[in-house]
């Protein structure tokens, strides 16, 4: 597939004054002009577990992506701007892959074309499958280093955790008191004012419908804690200039002002994941648009969002969303794709990464990574000196 | 200079009668139910224990039902904390007030006494006043039928020798006939269907179902008995069962009850009876009006139709009526008058409580057009942007507000459980609880209190004097006979 590297934007879209609710800051984002030719719909799966074949048919072995999907998404497009015909519940309500037991849904493909102008995607876990995906066949020379296990299947099995949006505190109450305005297509979800997901979609009224779904997606380990942590948002505040107020007309620019504040206030507090570099991925193209996922040139200690977008080619951003990586998942990224750089090659690795070869043995173990290493290698490494 | 102790003693009063303009203790879109009566509950007893007697004046001042009942159960369970010198003026602010509630609240107030345990020889009396004042004794009997009883039993009642009532209640309906007509239908709707459309409505709903009677018979044989809340009621029932809705003349109800009405209607209905939601709308308010005989001159009201004005779902678009209500209200009670929604409205009978709160912008149209009364009826929390129309009110009153200027007042209609009080919007603009629409007038005459204008001595004096009033006008919170 097709990859390529940009910058995230916000093409298209205006932010709007936050509204919080205790710890929980959601910016609105305003779609400057409304065209009603891609929509989004969500369809809803009743079982709890989903397990995706990821290529043959639908339950073949071979390997298969399990996790918490609650719905999918399914666009519906037009190619020449006219507006998208079926949209709604009658098309949501379709469904698609086949129950096993009760608990089990198996579906094909991340994503996948139905019948006319339509695709069927699963929100987020597109782009966790990309980051999970990363590096999934491990090392391509036999070092004797490695477990035969590691070089026979790869990483396999790779397993993040995340939190699903009803367990982070007063999110629910957030969503429920929200007022969603008029013109809005996205939001910024900020917990103690860190952000938790960005999320886009192409019409105003996908937006009304889908904004209560945000509370089933997955969202960073991080912000699970920062929400316990920080219970109270420092307070911000954005006054006009009494002093420089002589008439009605004064007060209705210092009123432009406070709200110019409150939205450069929110784009500074998104900044370190929009203005991020990204590696994307096509992984549909459906003329004008395509479907792409990304990761972030990762960085240990800052903030890292993957994520998955649908871009229309004259770059306005018409579908978005994005997980924060934890520290942890941060980390484990890093190291897989170092030690990729280096063609798994433990000494090389440890050299690029300023360490010895027992540390980097260590880090691989502490961060999960043990099952990958021969056990008398780890355990000469965790033993004492 | 007030003192300090004077400062606090006006501060804390406001405050407290501002919540009971509000607060019902039902569930609010921003707080839950839960908290609304504890904090509710907590703000009655700070008032009783430290100022008792005005604890029992505030009675008089407008306060809503939920209120006046809380209040009333606490002051009859604490009799023995009141100085002799005033328990002549509570027992008959008590009395007037319990008189002046709705039947149904007073029964609520006669069983939370039973539940209490209050049996003092004061409660007992006043139970006995007012089930002895009831202008139809033997209808009352029947219909709170459960609630009588009780009372009777706990307030040890003596019934006179001919009165059935003591029969009727005490000692099985089933036993005997009744000469009185009511008491014989109820014992009649047992065994024959005719009789049960004698019977209010809400006695004979159960019996009909008891009976087997189909729904739709008894809808339409019960008509002429329902009053007017109920036919307001039975609208969606009605319709359901006998496939045509009860007469009702829309005009007759009180603004804010018809807006909710109104605002209950689907969309599609509102715009197809418009015209005549309309115009019914509009002769509410001009009846309040010349009730209340408000005459204001050139006034602006500023509108929250946003999303929380949808209220809960024990208050549903609660807030929402009240504005429309407003709207209504003041148009017919002053020379000109103009609205300004937040978002577009083009017919006020097709408002929707939808989208964000910027209330910054209409102020300011409503200060650009130049009224002399500006009312912003809001539950007080705004987010587009967050602060706009504090600052914008802030901003105004120090650099812009002239002497002659306009007054600005917000009425919110929503009861704040952390902050014991109707939130405010700024400290720049007095917040006063909204309870009916008929009230404004009353709430603007308490808002020169809520600023902080006004002192404590004539803050007590207004108590006082609206206390005189109340009392000799037999619990009209207005004075009006």
């Amino acid at each position: 597939m097709k990859t390529s590297t940009r910058t995230l934007s916000l093409q298209g879209l205006d932010l709007a004054p936050p509204q919080t609710f205790g710890n929980v800051r959601l910016v609105p984002l305003l779609r400057r002009e409304v065209r009603a030719d891609l929509r989004l719909a969500r369809r809803r799966y009743d079982e709890p577990i989903g397990v995706v074949s990821r290529d043959g048919d639908l339950g073949a072995p071979g390997v298969a992506y399990a996790s918490f999907i609650p719905h999918g998404l399914v666009v519906s497009w037009s190619e020449d701007g006219a507006p998208a015909a079926s949209y709604g519940a009658s098309l949501a309500s379709g469904r698609d892959g086949a129950a096993a037991g009760r608990a089990v849904r198996l579906l094909h493909r991340m994503v996948k074309r139905e019948a006319g102008q339509r695709l069927r995607f699963l929100p987020l876990h597109l782009a966790m499958e990309g980051f999970l995906g990363l590096c999934f066949e491990g090392p391509g020379i036999a070092w004797s280093e490695y477990s035969r296990a590691a070089l026979k299947r790869g990483l396999d099995p790779r397993a993040e955790r995340s939190i699903r949006g009803a367990a982070l505190p007063g999110f629910e109450d957030a969503l429920r008191v929200f007022e969603i305005h008029e013109r809005q297509a996205g939001v910024l979800v900020f917990i103690a004012d860190a952000l938790a997901s960005a999320f886009v979609v192409p019409h105003p009224d996908d937006y009304r419908a889908l904004h209560r779904s945000l509370i089933e997606d997955f969202y960073g380990e991080l912000l699970h804690r920062y929400g316990y942590l920080y219970q109270e948002l420092p307070p911000a505040s954005a006054p006009i200039d009494a002093e420089a107020v002589r008439s009605l007309d004064d007060l209705r620019e210092g009123l432009g002002r406070v709200r110019r504040d409150w939205a450069d206030f929110a784009e500074l507090l998104a900044a370190d994941a929009l203005g991020r570099e990204v590696r994307t991925e096509t992984v549909y193209r459906m003329s004008p648009f395509r479907l792409e996922r990304f990761i972030p040139t990762l960085r240990l200690h800052e903030e890292n969002h993957i994520g998955e977008t649908i871009v229309r080619d004259d770059g306005t951003t018409e579908y978005l969303k994005t997980y924060r990586l934890s520290d942890a998942q941060a980390r484990r990224a890093h190291l897989l794709q170092q030690l990729s750089a280096n063609r798994w090659d433990l000494a090389a690795t440890a050299a690029a990464l300023a360490a010895s070869k027992e540390e980097l043995i260590r880090r691989l173990d502490n961060a999960g990574f043990g099952y990958l290493l021969e056990p008398d290698v780890l355990s000469a490494a965790r033993s004492p000196r | 200079m007030a003192t300090a102790a004077e400062r606090v003693t006006r501060e804390d009063l406001v405050m407290f009668i501002n919540a009971c303009f509000a607060c019902t203790g039902q569930r609010e879109f921003y707080a839950d139910a839960a908290g609304q009566q504890v904090s509710f509950a907590f703000l009655h007893d700070y008032i009783l224990g430290n100022y008792r007697l005005l604890y029992a004046r505030s009675l008089a001042a407008g306060i809503n039902q939920a209120s006046q009942a809380m209040a009333i159960v606490r002051l009859l369970a604490t009799g023995r904390d009141t100085p002799a010198e005033h328990r002549a003026e509570e027992g008959s602010l008590i009395a007037a007030a319990l008189l002046a509630l709705p039947v149904h609240r007073a029964h609520h107030v006669l069983a939370a006494l039973r539940a209490a345990r209050v049996n003092n020889r004061r409660a007992r009396a006043i139970v006995r006043e007012y089930l002895a004042s009831r202008r139809d004794p033997a209808f009352e009997a029947v219909k709170y039928r459960r609630s009588v009883r009780a009372a009777a039993a706990h307030a040890h009642l003596r019934f006179a020798k001919e009165d059935e009532r003591a029969r009727f209640l005490f000692r099985g309906w089933a036993d005997r006939r009744y000469e009185t007509p009511i008491f014989e239908a109820f014992r009649a709707a047992h065994f024959a269907d005719a009789a049960i459309y004698a019977l209010p409505f809400t006695v004979a709903e159960g019996l009909a179902a008891r009976r087997g009677v189909p729904r739709e018979v008894f809808l339409e044989r019960i008509a002429p008995r329902l009053t007017a809340g109920e036919r307001l009621r039975l609208q969606g029932a009605s319709e359901r069962a006998l496939g045509q809705r009860y007469g009702m003349d829309l005009a007759t109800a009180a603004p804010t009850r018809l807006a909710s009405y109104v605002l209950s209607l689907p969309l599609d209905e509102r715009r197809a009876r418009s015209a005549e939601l309309g115009s019914a709308l509009d002769r509410a308010g001009h009846r309040a009006a010349s009730r209340t005989g408000a005459r204001f001159g050139r006034v602006a009201a500023v509108l929250d139709a946003s999303y929380s004005a949808s209220g809960s779902s024990e208050k549903r678009r609660r807030p929402l009526a009240a504005a429309l209500a407003a709207s209504a209200f003041l148009r017919a009670a002053s020379r000109e008058y103009r609205a300004f929604w937040t978002g577009r409205v083009e017919d006020e009978i097709l408002v929707e409580a939808r989208g964000a709160t910027d209330l910054a912008t209409p102020i300011l149209d409503a200060l650009a057009w130049g009224a002399d009364l500006i009312a912003i009826v809001s539950d007080g929390y705004e987010n587009d942007p967050p602060g706009g129309a504090a600052e914008v009110l802030r901003v105004y009153q120090a650099r812009l507000a002239r002497p002659g200027g306009p007054f600005l007042v917000h009425l919110n209609p929503v009861f704040d459980a952390d902050g014991f009080a109707p939130r405010a919007l700024s400290p720049a603009t007095p917040t006063v609880g909204l309870r009916e629409t008929e009230d404004i007038p009353v709430m603007i005459g308490f808002a020169r209190f809520a600023s902080g204008a006004a002192s404590l001595a004539e803050l007590l004096g207004y108590l006082a004097s609206r206390a005189a009033r109340f009392v000799r006008s037999g619990g009209r919170a207005d004075g009006r006979t």
